[in-house]
């Protein structure tokens, strides 16, 4: 018999708002966390708006050694980290540390701090041969991101497999699925997982200002992530983390564990198409759907809510509400689909975790939150995109999906637990 | 029971030889592929040796519409998949796309790419920067541009653990075949020698300055001083066994029988750190004893303290100087995530002419109680090989391969 993997802690860091409690207020409400940038002078960009978190990492209780070694993403990660286990009440110092492992998504690893690094090092960009004697001894953290999963192995003590996940914007559902996929098979017993990004920065801002991939709607940062809405013209550059506790079902059960959700169906594909452009039938999402649906041994019927990547770009919205009608059928017209995205931005590698967290939350208020700015509708996204308003929904399954650069199709399937027959 | 999952291809680009057979041939007569930098001037800097790729020209093996939007390592990787998919015989084009998929490994992405798009945004502006910045230098980009090329649809990933991910990509792509996936592109080249790239290995304080190719990468020696950094790797095609059976695959290397991976306890701990357990997790993992071993390919820090390590991680499960042990990276350099999956090459290599490659250029110090193959190859029936890797900051893998059942 397969294990089942359940989530028993959660650990938020979300533009708008550092927790669980807030993250939730955010969405339910609807309100926007997009503005105008405010990290460094926006002027020359394209796109200046984005989805920035107000963190002060040593009100998290970092240390000034923690700080300086570690870019901004790792700081975010590890703070969701002690929030998440503290939230789960596991006690992981009575397990084996080999038995406990960690699983960290990240599309673009320490970008922030290599830019700061790089600057100084290259005189800002006047040495091509840089300078050495420049170097921050901790360089090579930034440089190799593998070194996130070991901040957060040491911040709980974790001494099994270890891992970056790092497969675009779908890192932050892949590092779960993979942590689901060690459980399950009995490598670990429980796995810290989840997914972080702190992209806002100079270089990330240029390269997608060069493909025209983030809104240049500057006049009005607030209603700037416009997911599914006709008007819609880019997405939000955002920054985050989440990360989870995972266990198997019968120790999460056996130790009165308040369980969230269960993680019941997982899959991902390469849509081996082009690594920004999407065919429009959503072909390979739907794969992904059908077979993460399959694992979870559900139908499309079962589905009462799809937290949808919906970027607010015009080829991913058109793509995914192809990809929900292919793989869900009639279904796709009667569930509710909305993206937060609307709200927090794209946090790009991390936007997976923090979807998988609102789906289990809204299984947890039976509510689903809102596609907020969504006021315009058009012929090729007609589904209930839940506009503007969070709607009191009774919420046992969702499915969540990613969609990103390299043909990464992700998608997973949360349910209730206990309610799963797998 | 589980299905055998089999390496059927192999594809590699080492600094001692493009090809799998090239590698081989040199590895074999201990031809070192380490030399002073030649692709920027490494004077200003205190280390001054790579392994780089020789006489590699991209536009003899790619389309040229690939070459404006990919970094080195990238170029480096799609050929790589090429030759293992003709080693192997597949037709892609003739196997369902869902059933295969790519996992690779990766250290830093396209470091390379990267710096150059950093310079035009800080030295001339924003408008300058790539169009192919937002995925040419990321993690992600040799599994996407491999799944493309090849019309791979199945599952896609990618892990990053430095060095030890070239087998944790091979561990992953063994999890995707037992899930139902028939054929799998995994392993990782990899690659960062750019001054940027080369600054940030700097900072380690592991690099050799040595700038003597023969000298410089020594581990388990008592005048190891650090590592050469290198480029390239292997890029291996797994498959189901019986699926590879059923296509009539023209040749099996071996099994990937076993996999188990650790974390090191936090520096400072007095815990015992994990390479020991890693190699305990993939012999039970592969269901073998000890005794069955035949090699054990190192992970060859060379940094005194990492190697007394590894070393008494091997002592302490093989018993004293009762396996052979070998580095031939001596040869090539570490090679980031590139590294660990060409010596699982070099292991299937092993079982595949009954012979072990060896460890050039080192003494091996007192210290170690290690059958070190030292100098030349040595003759041997290799049936199963255990691969030992470890990345910057604690990841420890090993992988057990197997001889063809």
């Amino acid at each position: 018999m397969r294990r089942r993997v359940v989530i028993t802690g959660v650990g938020v860091l979300a533009p708008g708002g550092v927790g669980v409690k807030e993250f939730w207020s955010l969405l339910s409400d609807g309100r926007t966390a997009t503005r105008t940038i405010t990290f460094f002078d926006p002027s020359p960009f394209r796109s200046r708006v984005a989805a920035e978190i107000d963190f002060a990492p040593a009100a998290h209780g970092l240390s000034q050694q923690e700080i300086r070694r570690m870019d901004r993403a790792a700081q975010l990660a590890v703070v969701a980290t002690r929030a998440a286990v503290g939230d789960s009440g596991v006690e992981l110092t009575e397990l084996d540390p080999c038995r406990v492992g960690t699983a960290i998504g990240s599309a673009v690893g320490a970008t922030m701090g290599l830019e700061e690094e790089y600057r100084v090092v290259s005189d800002d960009g006047r040495l091509e041969l840089v300078d050495h004697e420049y170097v921050v001894p901790h360089l090579y953290n930034h440089f190799v991101p593998s070194s996130f999963a070991a901040e957060i192995a040491w911040a709980v003590g974790a001494e099994g497999p270890a891992i970056v996940v790092s497969t675009g914007c779908t890192s932050g559902l892949d590092s779960v699925g993979h942590a689901c996929e060690l459980i399950r098979d009995g490598s670990v017993d429980v796995m810290i997982a989840g997914a972080t990004d702190a992209p806002i920065s100079p270089i990330t801002v240029a390269c997608f200002d060069a493909i025209k991939a983030t809104t240049p709607r500057n006049d009005d940062a607030e209603h700037a992530s416009r997911p599914f809405d006709g008007t819609r013209n880019g997405f939000v550059l955002g920054e985050g983390a989440a990360v989870f506790v995972l266990e198997d079902m019968d120790s999460a059960q056996r130790r009165n564990a308040h369980i969230y959700a269960e993680i019941a169906g997982f899959a991902a594909r390469c849509n081996a198409f082009h690594m920004t452009g999407l065919r429009p039938d959503g072909r390979e999402l739907a794969e992904a759907v059908r077979v993460a649906l399959d694992e979870a041994r559900m139908s499309a019927e079962d589905i009462d809510y799809v937290n949808a990547h919906g970027s607010g770009t015009k080829q991913n919205d058109r793509h995914e509400t192809a990809a929900f009608k292919r793989s869900l059928g009639e279904h796709a017209y009667r569930t509710p689909v909305s993206s937060i995205k609307s709200m927090i931005g794209h946090s790009l590698g991390a936007i997976g975790s923090i979807e998988i967290a609102a789906s289990v939350l809204a299984i947890e208020h039976n509510v689903v939150p809102p596609t907020a700015n969504l006021h315009t509708p058009e012929p090729e996204c007609d589904l209930d995109y839940v506009p503007i308003t969070a709607r009191e929904w009774h919420t046992d399954t969702v499915l969540t999906v990613g969609s990103g650069f390299g043909g990464f199709q992700s998608a997973m399937v949360l349910t209730r637990a206990g309610r799963s027959t797998s | 029971m589980t299905t055998p999952v089999v390496v059927t291809g192999i594809g590699v680009l080492a600094p001692n030889g493009l090809g799998a057979a090239d590698y081989w041939a040199a590895t074999l007569k201990g031809h070192n592929g380490i030399g002073r930098i030649t692709r920027f001037d490494p004077s200003p800097y205190p280390a001054r040796l790579a392994g780089e790729v020789p006489g590699f020209v991209a536009r003899e093996h790619l389309p040229s519409r690939l070459i404006p939007q990919t970094d080195h390592m990238t170029r480096l990787a799609l050929v790589a998949a090429e030759w293992a998919l003709a080693d192997a015989g597949v037709r892609p084009d003739e196997l369902a796309e869902f059933e295969m998929g790519v996992i690779t490994a990766s250290a830093s992405g396209g470091f390379e790419f990267g710096q150059n798009e950093l310079r035009n945004l800080w030295s001339k502006g924003s408008r300058y920067v790539s169009a192919y910045q937002s995925f040419a230098w990321f993690y992600a980009v040799n599994t996407g541009q491999i799944s493309i090329r090849h019309g791979m649809r199945g599952p896609g990933s990618v892990v990053v653990s430095d060095q030890a991910g070239g087998l944790d990509a091979v561990g992953q792509a063994r999890r995707q075949i037992r899930n139902g996936s028939k054929l799998i592109v995994s392993g990782g080249v990899d690659g960062s020698i750019c001054p940027w790239g080369w600054v940030a290995h700097l900072a380690t304080g592991r690099l050799s300055t040595s700038d003597e190719p023969d000298r410089a990468y020594l581990p388990f020696d008592t005048e190891a001083r650090g590592h050469v950094p290198g480029e390239g790797g292997a890029l291996l095609i797994l498959e189901d066994a019986e699926a590879a059976r059923i296509r009539g695959a023209r040749s099996v290397y071996g099994e990937i029988a076993g996999y188990g991976a650790t974390f090191d306890p936090k520096p400072g701990s007095d815990r015992e750190r994990g390479p020991r357990r890693a190699i305990e997790l993939a012999l039970t993992d592969a269901a073998m004893e000890p005794g069955e071993i035949d090699v054990v390919f190192a992970d060859a820090a060379a940094m005194p303290e990492r190697d007394r390590i590894e070393a008494a991680a091997i002592t302490a499960v093989f018993g004293p100087r009762a396996v052979p042990v070998t580095a031939p990276k001596t040869m090539v350099g570490r090679l980031c995530s590139g590294a660990a999956s060409l010596d699982i090459a070099a292991a299937l290599l092993s079982i595949r002419d009954g012979v072990v490659p060896p460890t050039t250029n080192v003494s091996l110090s007192v210290e170690y109680e290690l059958d070190l193959v030292l100098t030349k190859p040595r003759a041997s029936v290799v049936r199963a090989a255990l691969v030992v890797a470890c990345g910057h900051g604690g990841f420890n893998s090993a992988v057990v391969v197997r001889a063809p059942r």
